[in-house]
């Protein structure tokens, strides 16, 4: 079975009056329903990687294939339809827009890609909710919200478009135990009972540890090597 | 596109006071710009109805336009034909031929005309004396070319057929002389013919000067003091449509030779004064309208602003720079859409107040009101420009906002 993701030696060079290169010729494959943590040490281009797999940046070299489609070339309202279509994200911060109930924030995605009826739309954005816990506070806007059911809901939103693959940048950053545990336990359950591919970047090893494959990143490169100092021994 | 309209709407009611700032100014803008305009359009066409409706939409003068064509030149017309020392033949002033020039005038579709005589003479009475203006006229050809009817206090046009020998002045000779109706003056010509003339009629149109040195009589007996019998120096013709008056004096003129004036030729400096102040006065309510765009684009800027990480969201879940350049448009459009709507029921109700105004203008005849216009021409042009002011001031914003690269915010946040 060919990979979901395939990255072939890709480069991510800012260009600045110095140039600065965040990403140095990565190349790695992630299957279907695998889930995935980025490890490594802080400014070692954990989240920049994350946003190249993820469609938001685009490399100053090398190739990235996803669902056997090499996205290079693509402008950039084909990469956000590619977006918007096949990958969810989430944040550290939710994210979510404030004015908006938690059931809105999940309907937008839905409503931009316009592939349901509104009703269908509305039935799956509160399945979504319930599957998550969140059903009863449907209704309430992010800042009637703690911090836990905010990135709850921003995990709804990621799910919205039955994507493919769901991008979390630090999910747990800013939640306390508890919450992270939950989260954690989300995404492990997405990965395992839905199929659904996770690739998440992470400090916690304990996030880590739920991951099924973990790849160590050092100064824009895969370190085979490194080993997270909370998991050592 | 619903979709983009309702998170602009959400962001406009999420911030009410700045929302309705910005939709004051617009509301404002746009009820003064058409309460201003409707003031100044108002008396633009008030004053132009008053010169169209007083002064002859077109005057032919016994000012003849070309030298005649000689006799040599029309023998040999192809020729270079030099002829000198040409006298004007010696004849008496006037439109030469006028019965035949009349009917060709009486024959284009659309006008009334008439002819007069027109010389100077000199009034005189218990030992007072004016130089005034005598017109020769025939009361029935006149009157469909001229208000003077309507400005008669005493008398009519028609005294003058009953009484030839009749005169009819205006108010302020009255005055001067402390004369009257029934009363004789003497006139005197510059031949030195000399006649007395009895007051069959008073006018008056609030013009004081007009009011004191014109006079009218018949055009028979004009033609008789003058001594310039069958003549008349002046056509005065009126229009169905008065703005066919440049077009109808250029073939009248053509035809007949003789100088077409038209009122608009005639009153060329006040329309050019017209043209200026119609400019001042949209430059000023342009600017009111300009200031309400600027608060548009401050409440659209605080929003781009705000809204800098919803915006990197909504493009890194797949939401185009159109999409979010269309959401921060919408905000302008809803914004120039409501404020302009609101602004023309304003500017109507501020009509509706100027219109209830009454104004007292000595030498006017008694209470009058202020000449309010309501055209569609100006509620397209406040609405246009209040719609376009919105769309501008709301377009910067927002194309800053569909340029929000989401890894640069995505980045900074973390």
């Amino acid at each position: 079975m060919s990979a979901l993701l395939k990255a072939d030696s890709l480069v991510r060079t800012l260009p600045l009056t110095v140039p600065v290169t965040l990403v140095r010729d990565i190349s790695v494959e992630i299957q279907h329903g695998e889930f995935v943590a980025i490890m490594g040490p802080s400014g070692s281009g954990k989240s920049s990687l994350l946003y190249l797999l993820g469609l938001l940046d685009i490399p100053t070299s090398g190739t990235l294939l996803l669902d056997g489609q090499d996205t290079s070339g693509f402008d950039e309202d084909a990469l956000a339809d590619v977006r918007l279509s096949k990958l969810g994200f989430v944040f550290q911060f939710h994210f979510l827009l404030a004015e908006f109930t938690a059931m809105d924030n999940v309907m937008l995605p839905m409503r931009k890609l316009a592939r349901l009826s509104e009703d269908a739309m509305l039935a799956r954005a509160e399945k979504i909710l319930t599957d998550l816990g969140m059903a009863e506070h449907r209704h309430k806007r992010p800042d009637q919200l703690s911090g836990g059911q905010r990135q709850r809901v921003a995990i709804a939103r990621a799910l919205a478009n039955d994507p493919l693959i769901i991008l979390a940048d630090e999910p747990t950053g800013n939640l306390d135990t508890t919450s992270s545990a939950n989260v954690r336990q989300i995404l492990r359950d997405l990965a395992t009972q839905q199929g659904k591919t996770i690739i998440t970047v992470t400090h916690d090893p304990t996030f880590a540890k739920a991951a099924d494959r973990r790849i160590g990143l050092v100064d824009g490169r895969i370190d085979p090597d490194w080993v997270h100092p909370g998991m050592q021994g | 596109m619903r979709l983009q309209l309702g998170i602009a709407v959400t962001h406009l009611l999420a911030r009410k006071r700045q929302t309705l700032v910005s939709l004051s100014g617009i509301v404002l803008g746009t009820a003064f710009f058409l309460a201003v305009s409707a003031l100044m359009q108002g008396s633009e066409n008030d004053f132009i109805k008053r010169l169209v409706d007083n002064s002859p939409h077109i005057t032919v003068s016994d000012e003849y336009r070309g030298a005649d064509t000689q006799p040599a030149a029309m023998q040999w017309p192809d020729a270079a034909v030099e002829i000198r020392s040409i006298k004007p033949q010696t004849e008496v002033r006037g439109i030469r031929g006028h019965q035949e020039k009349l009917a060709f005038i009486e024959s284009i579709p659309g006008l009334r005309v008439a002819p007069a005589l027109t010389g100077s003479v000199v009034l005189t009475f218990a030992g007072r004396v004016q130089g005034v203006s005598l017109t020769g006229l025939i009361p029935a050809s006149m009157r469909s070319v001229s208000t003077i009817e309507e400005k008669m206090i005493e008398g009519s046009l028609d005294a003058l057929n009953a009484n030839p020998n009749g005169i009819i002045v205006g108010i302020g000779l009255i005055n001067k002389f402390k004369l009257a109706m029934g009363r004789n003056v003497t006139v005197t010509t510059s031949d030195g013919v000399v006649r007395s003339m009895k007051i069959v009629g008073i006018f008056r149109t609030g013009t004081a000067n007009y009011d004191e040195v014109q006079t009218y009589a018949l055009l028979k007996k004009v033609q008789s003091l003058l001594n310039r019998p069958n003549r008349v120096n002046r056509f005065v013709i009126q229009l169905n449509d008065p703005y066919q008056a440049r077009n109808v004096a250029t073939l009248i003129e053509q035809r007949i030779g003789y100088k077409s004036m038209s009122w608009l030729e005639a009153s060329e400096d006040i329309m050019n004064l017209l043209t200026v102040r119609n400019i001042i006065m949209y430059s000023v309510v342009t600017a009111i309208l300009v200031v309400a765009a600027f608060g548009i684009y401050n409440t659209i800027s605080t929003i781009v602003m705000e809204k800098t990480r919803d915006i990197a969201i909504m493009k890194s879940m797949g939401f185009h720079a159109s999409d979010i350049r269309l959401i921060f448009i919408s905000e302008g459009v809803i914004v120039g859409l409501i404020g302009s709507l609101l602004g023309i029921a304003g500017g109507l109700g501020l009509m509706w107040i100027l219109d209830h105004i009454t104004i007292s203008v000595p030498s006017f005849g008694g209470p009058t009101h202020l000449p309010v216009y309501r055209g569609n021409k100006q509620f397209a042009i406040a609405f246009s420009f209040a719609m376009l002011s919105a769309i501008a001031a709301s377009y910067l914003p927002a194309r800053k906002g569909g340029r929000v690269h989401p890894v640069d915010i995505l980045r900074g946040s973390m």
